[in-house]
This record gives structure tokens, C-alpha cells and sequence, in this order.
């Protein structure tokens, strides 16, 4: 165990030395490709913001169910097929046939190439699972009917949600799926995320819709309340005009009554329909309606023919501005809630770091007095392997680019601690060897050689732990799992070469002293 | 070195040992265990006022007006430093936090929100649960390992002593009422895999003195390996500590939990190895048969 080839010694000395240089490479500032990388900090240490959002996919389900309703009606009355007493719910939809088309109707809904139920060669399932009794059909999204659904609205939202953080311009954020209905957002840097909630909190859904006065309108009525909460106003269901057709929006000020707007510009096909909605509309009055809330009402005074208008509604120019860039963006499909929030100050942040850096180094002086004073020249071995270990661990930190957090640091400091155990088991073991064996070649040798087993025992139960924290934990736990996963790793390079390497130097020259360890 | 007969207080210490399990269990059975946000949902704040703008029974007055439910307010760390916790999130109010911190100006000057935690009841629910499931699979995990490397007298007594270290722990936390969150569940599993760490090593020891002495009862054998691995047991667990305490006293307030579950465990998984593994291996008269008839399978 103490003899080490030439090629060994060399190939031991690049690889911490390629390490090493990625550590230090933290420190400097260096214009360099290759060496320019760096290990991220966690939010828990630059300060920032993580939000995790739920889409919640009711509504989606909702629209769906009612397109297909629209879509089941059409269908039926083209193929000739009598359909009655329909019942629609939020998630399914009934209706009956006359009992002789019965058994053409469930052809149709359960042939593999169904235009009007999709069949899902991958899933070997339906959009709509249905069953039959007597003459009713009851129909109900299938499971991956709604897994698709939902990933649809879920890549939807992921885009919308990139858009407006984009806009408000923060640093590199990080905008991540989770699951089937949620998203993660990292925005570092941020310690106040009020406003960005705001503007994820919103769907923004803008609708132009006509205010009328009789309740007889052809395409139905709704009652509206107005934003600050005046007035409810009866409003027609046909929709003018919606935020789809929008493409730019921005804040400007109205020359004539000083007020503060969002002013818009339409694409072709919205230009039209609200050149054509406001000419038969003089007179009527517009409402704006977002999110299920009035904005404003303004009278249309004039034909809209240019494709470009002004949105009132008591401004500030902040509130101007979030509105138009949620316009801008686009509507979500569904709304989002932030169902987890934690904002670090970038001052705690620093403070953490500060706090983590003065443990590392208190720490790490301890161990390495202790070791010298238990050891002597030995302690002196474990210590030069302590300190590569470090270097080799933040080395492959830096080089996998990871994340350090606070956690993270105890982590690296707990490694310190325990990284000097397979040392420990190591020269305990000569120690015992040196009584029964003369010759210290010879002991050190079994002294290594016996104490194996041991510390792969030990060190795989430890990395067992890490192992699961990584897949288990989130967030700043992970960054615990990793720094005492890579930790083990780098711990048992540096005993195993870089130790054993001074050993054998220091032994082979000492042989012939007594009483070595 | 001398020899120390720790095997002269087995008894003694593991009748301790059960006793703590009992009371540990008790504690965790009647007065559970003091969740952070993390596991229960709610809203945590942790304020940095002015020297003399603020004092605790100020801040939950102001907190209380508000009617957020129960409000606990604490020092953290030092004098101007607080932790605010509530059991009310804002998941459908994305102006809640801004709305709290201008209701709070108005009555506490220089005020700064260093950090805001704010978990709804279904994450909450499923980090607890993930974390329930981490601490399962990281001790069927140890199982499995010790299983493979011995017999299964010995990864019975690693085992034991594994689960009596959680459970201390666990029971010391809740006897002080101290904050589970996410990173104890961190500190757990290291303390796990740190026990585990502790056993196998003296484990390793017992099974080569088997192999080599047929003649010495398990008794004596035990406290021979336990003799002749404690130096190492000591100067490991000595460094480590160090470590520990460097992080408990110098790491900050955010830390402070997460390393006392570890210093705890660190104390207690090396007192187990030796006075609840090793008594178990005496309990089931583990012999040189033993591993003999396992190695000729």
C-alpha cells in the first residue's frame, strides 16, 4: 500500500492541482473560458426570492368542457344524429340519443380514429371516458384527458410567467415546471417580490364588451362590477374584442386631460372588428373589462378605425405600467397562486455568508490543532489532506457549477470534522500493527491495508444519507446533500492518494527510527 | 492503555437507555412535536429593527391588531433581531406582505424584513410528508447495506441503535419544544448515517476478533473491540464536535437547530454504539459460529 508509481504521484498531482485551481478560481477575477466558472450562491446567500405557483386548472377544465359541448352539437346535427336533455357539469357532460342511434353513437365515440374523441395511441386511452345507460351517454375527461390539459395550460403559463418576469427585467431568473400544475421561480437578488406577485397574481384577461340597458340582449347578459367598486353595470356576453388581438402596449400620458393611460395597438383582424364594433356602437358606452372587473366604461364618441386606442381608469403611472405590460404578455390560461414564498435579504444574506465563512475557519483551525497535537508529524499528513480535501471539494463545486447554500456550508464544515475519521482509523490501526511488527514498512503497509474495509463501511453509510437528502430535499437541503456527498468523495481521494502519498514519503525515509507513530 | 470495562455497566445504561426511549416516545405521543412553517403552513417573518424602536411585547401588539391568529414572536439572536411566526399564509393575496409591512411602519420605525417564509397547508403537507419519507428510506436503506456486509445479529443491534438515536433526538426536541423544519430533517439523516458510521466501525472490529479468538465469550469480545476501536471513537467524535459547535456558536441564528440536532445525535450515536449495539450482540449470543456458518453458506 505504500509503494506509488511514478505515473501514480504525477496523475495525483495534476488532478488536485486542476482542482485546486478551479477554487481558487472563485476568488479571482479571471478572463478565462475554461476557468471562468463559479459556484452559484444559493437565495439563502445572495438574498432573493423563490415563489412556487399552482396553476388552478378548473377553469381550463371548465372552457373545455363547454367548447366540447359547442363541438358535440355541431358534430351530432351533421351526422344526423338526435341528441336531447343535455347536462353539463364542471368536469363532465350528459346528454341521451333515441334509442336506435344508440349504438351508432358509441361507434363513434369508441372507434380508434373518432374525430370527435381523440384517441391517445400513447396513453391507449380517449380524451372522454364514457358510459352508457339506456339512452344516455355520460362523458368524463379521462386521466390523460386532463394530464394533457393540463400540460398544455401548465406550458401555456410557463411562457406567459417568462414574459412578464422577463419584462420587469430581473436578474438571471430561473422559471422551472414542477409537476403537472406548478411552476418555480427563482428571481436572485430580489428581496421585495411584491410586485412580481402582483403581476403573476393577475391572468389578465381583457375583454371589450358593450354596456346595455336591456336585459333582452340576443347573445345574453352579465352583471359586471366596476373595479373601485361604484357601480355594477349589465353588460352584453358578446365580446367585442379580447386581449388576444392585442400587440403592443404601453403608459403614456393623454395630451388633453393630463391622465395617465395605457394606449394599444391592434392586429389586423382586431383592427377590423373594432372598427366595425365601434361605428354600429356610437353613442353606447365600451366597457374594459380585466379579469372580471370593470376598468372603465368610456362612451364611444367615434368610429376606432386606425387599430389603435387609449385604456382610462385612474391610473398612476406604475399601475399604467404593470397593466400594460401584463397586456403585453399575454393572458394567462389560468389563474396562478403562490402557494410557498421565502424572500432572503440580500443583507441576510451576506450576514449568513460572513457567519458560514467565520464557523469554516474556526472549525477547520480546531480540527487542525487537535490532529497536530494528538499526532504530531502525522497530524501534520491528515492536516495537508484536510486541506486539499477542501480545495478538492469546492474544486469539483466549481467545476459542476453547484449551488453552495447555507446548509451547504455546514456541510463543508462538517466535513472537515469528519473527514479526518478515515485518517484516524488509519493511523489508530498502525499504531496496533507497530506492536506486533517490527519492521514500520511492513505495519504501515497492514495498517491500510486493515483499516479498508472499514472506512468504505463507514464512508457508504454517510454518502447512503447524502444519496437520499439529494433526491428528497429541495432548495437550500440540497445543497447540504450535495457539499457532504461530494465531501465523502473528495475525503477518501485525498486519504487514499494525497495522504498515504506523504505517508509513504515520510516512512520510507524515517525507517529506521523508532517508534514512529 | 488500560482497559476499561464498559461492559460492567450494560445493564445499567440500557435501562437508562430504555427509560429515555419511553420518555422520548411519551413526549412525541402527548405533546408532539413544535413544527416550523415549513411542515405546518404559515407565515415567518424575521424583522431587524432600530436599538430602541422596538421590543418584543411592541412588535406582537402591533402584530395583533392585525388579526392573523395566533402571532408568536421571539428574539433571534440578538436584541434587534425578531422571528414573527403566524399560522395565516397569503395564498391568494399577493399584497399581503406589502400591506403588513406599511401597517407595521406606521407604528415601528426602521423596520427591515430579512427574510419572509410563506408556505400554504398543501406544500406544507407534502414537505412533511417527503421528509417523513427520506428518514424511512435512509434507515430501510442502512438496513439493506448492513444486511449485505453482515449477519443479520449485527444489523439488528445497528438498527436499534440507529432508532434510538432518532428518537432521543427527536424527544429532546420536543421536550424543549424546539423548531422541526426542514433542516432537522437534514440533520436527522446525517445523524443516521453518522451512527450507522460509529457501529460499523466497531462492528468491523468484533467480527475480525471473532474470526480470530473462538475461545472468548461475546461479552469480553465486545469490550475488547470497543477498547480497541475507542481511541478512534473519541478523537472522530472529538473533531466533529468541534465542527459542530463551531457552527452552533459562530454559524448564525439559522443554523443553531440544525447543528444542536447534530451535536445530540453525534453524543448519542457514539453512546449507542457502544452501549446499545454491542449489549444486542451479547443479548442474541452472537459467537465465532456465527459468521463461520454464514461464510460457508
Amino acid at each position: 500500500m505504500l509503494y506509488f508509481s511514478k505515473l501514480r504521484i504525477f496523475s495525483v498531482l495534476i488532478f488536485t492541482l486542476i482542482l485546486t485551481y478551479f477554487s481558487i478560481s472563485n476568488f479571482t477575477k479571471l478572463d478565462d473560458d475554461l476557468f471562468s466558472k463559479n459556484i452559484k450562491l444559493g437565495l439563502d446567500l445572495q438574498g432573493g426570492s423563490y415563489l412556487l405557483l399552482e396553476i388552478d386548472n378548473k377553469p381550463v377544465i371548465k372552457q373545455k368542457i363547454q367548447n366540447k359541448v359547442i363541438e358535440f352539437k355541431r358534430f351530432f346535427k351533421e351526422k344526423n344524429i338526435i341528441t336531447k336533455n343535455f347536462i353539463v357539469s364542471d368536469n363532465s357532460i350528459s346528454f341521451e340519443t333515441t334509442s336506435n342511434q344508440t349504438q351508432e353513437l358509441e361507434k363513434i365515440l369508441d372507434d380508434d380514429n373518432s374525430e370527435i374523441n381523440p384517441y391517445f395511441q400513447q396513453y391507449k386511452t380517449h380524451e372522454f371516458d364514457f358510459e352508457l345507460i339506456e339512452n344516455r351517454f355520460n362523458l368524463k375527461l379521462s386521466k390523460y384527458g386532463v394530464v394533457l390539459l393540463k400540460n398544455a395550460s401548465l406550458d401555456q403559463a410557463i411562457e406567459i410567467v417568462r414574459r412578464r418576469v422577463d419584462e420587469v427585467g430581473t436578474n438571471e431568473p430561473n422559471i422551472l415546471k414542477r409537476g403537472n400544475d406548478r411552476i418555480l421561480v427563482e428571481l436572485p437578488g430580489l428581496d421585495d417580490p411584491g410586485r412580481i406577485k402582483s403581476l403573476l397574481g393577475k391572468t389578465a384577461n381583457l375583454t371589450f364588451q358593450f354596456i346595455t340597458q336591456n336585459s333582452e340582449e340576443s347573445f345574453g347578459t352579465e352583471k359586471i362590477e366596476f373595479e373601485d367598486g361604484s357601480e355594477i353595470a349589465i353588460v352584453s356576453k358578446r365580446i367585442v374584442l379580447s386581449g388576444d388581438n392585442l400587440v403592443d402596449a404601453k403608459p403614456t400620458m393623454n395630451s388633453q386631460t393630463n391622465e395617465t393611460v395605457v394606449s394599444f395597438s391592434l392586429d389586423r383582424v382586431g383592427a377590423k372588428k373594432f372598427g366595425k364594433a365601434t361605428s354600429t356602437g356610437v353613442g353606447k358606452r365600451l366597457a374594459i373589462v380585466l379579469d372580471g372587473k370593470i376598468i372603465s366604461a368610456p362612451s364611444v364618441r367615434e368610429p376606432i378605425i386606425g387599430g389603435s386606442g387609449q385604456i382610462s381608469g385612474n391610473f398612476t403611472f406604475q399601475s399604467a405600467t404593470d397593466l400594460a405590460l401584463l397586456l403585453r404578455s399575454g393572458a394567462l390560461p389560468a389563474p396562478l397562486n403562490i402557494i410557498e414564498e421565502r424572500t432572503v435579504g440580500p443583507d441576510l444574506g451576506q450576514d449568513s455568508i460572513n457567519a458560514g465563512i467565520l464557523s469554516l475557519i474556526i472549525g477547520f483551525v480546531l480540527v487542525v490543532l487537535f490532529m497536530i497535537y494528538k499526532y504530531r508529524v502525522f497530524g501534520v499528513i491528515a492536516n495537508l489532506a484536510l486541506i486539499s480535501n477542501l480545495f478538492l471539494l469546492v474544486g469539483v463545486l466549481t467545476l459542476f457549477e453547484a449551488t453552495l447554500t447555507l446548509p451547504g456550508i455546514a456541510g463543508i464544515i462538517l466535513t472537515v470534522g469528519m473527514a479526518v475519521d478515515a485518517n484516524v482509523l488509519i493511523f489508530e490501526r498502525i499504531k496496533e500493527e507497530i506492536k506486533s511488527e517490527r519492521n514500520p514498512i511492513i505495519a504501515f503497509d497492514s495498517g491500510y491495508t486493515k483499516s479498508r474495509t472499514t472506512i468504505l463501511d463507514a464512508n457508504i453509510t454517510t454518502l447512503i444519507a447524502a444519496v437520499i437528502l439529494f433526491f428528497m430535499g429541495s432548495g437550500p437541503i440540497k445543497g447540504f446533500s450535495i457539499t457532504l456527498g461530494v465531501g465523502i468523495l473528495t475525503t477518501l481521494f485525498s486519504v487514499y492518494f494525497i495522504a498515504r502519498l506523504f505517508t509513504a514519503f515520510y516512512v520510507i525515509k524515517n525507517k529506521d527510527k523508532e517508534a514512529l507513530i | 492503555m488500560r482497559e476499561i470495562s464498559f461492559n460492567k455497566f450494560y445493564k445499567p445504561f440500557n435501562i437508562l437507555s430504555i427509560i429515555l426511549i419511553i420518555a422520548s416516545l411519551g413526549l412525541l405521543m402527548f405533546k408532539g412535536l413544535n413544527y416550523g412553517v415549513d411542515f405546518k403552513g404559515g407565515t415567518l417573518i424575521e424583522l431587524r429593527t432600530d436599538q430602541n424602536s422596538a421590543n418584543i411585547s411592541k412588535i406582537r401588539d402591533s402584530f395583533n391588531q392585525m388579526n392573523l391568529g395566533d402571532v408568536s414572536v421571539k428574539n433571534f439572536g440578538n436584541e434587534t433581531d425578531f422571528i414573527v411566526k403566524f399560522e395565516k399564509q397569503n395564498s391568494n393575496d399577493p399584497k399581503f406582505i406589502d400591506n403588513l409591512k406599511t401597517k407595521l411602519s406606521s407604528s415601528i420605525s426602521s423596520l427591515d424584513f430579512r427574510r419572509v417564509e410563506n408556505v400554504g397547508p398543501k406544500v406544507s403537507a407534502e414537505l412533511l410528508q417527503s421528509g417523513i419519507i427520506a428518514i424511512g428510506l435512509s434507515l430501510a436503506a442502512m438496513l439493506f447495506y448492513i444486511w449485505i456486509r453482515f449477519e443479520w445479529q449485527f444489523s439488528l443491534g445497528a438498527i436499534v441503535a440507529l432508532f434510538h438515536d432518532v428518537i432521543i433526538t427527536l424527544g429532546i426536541f420536543s421536550l424543549f419544544s424546539l423548531e422541526i423544519n426542514l433542516s432537522i430533517v437534514a440533520a436527522v439523516l446525517t445523524i443516521v448515517g453518522y451512527s450507522m458510521n460509529d457501529t460499523v466501525v466497531i462492528f468491523d472490529r468484533v467480527r475480525e476478533n471473532l474470526r480470530k479468538h473462538a475461545d472468548i465469550k461475546i461479552f469480553e469480545l465486545t469490550n475488547i473491540s470497543i477498547n480497541q476501536t475507542l481511541s478512534r471513537t473519541i478523537i472522530t467524535s472529538a473533531t466533529t464536535l468541534l465542527a459542530l459547535l463551531s457552527i452552533f456558536i459562530f454559524g448564525g441564528e439559522i443554523l443553531k437547530g440544525f447543528s444542536l440536532a447534530m451535536i445530540l445525535g453525534v453524543v448519542f450515536g457514539t453512546y449507542s454504539s457502544i452501549y446499545i449495539a454491542n449489549p444486542i450482540l451479547v443479548l442474541l449470543k452472537v459467537s465465532q459460529r456465527t459468521i463461520v456458518k454464514e461464510e460457508k453458506d
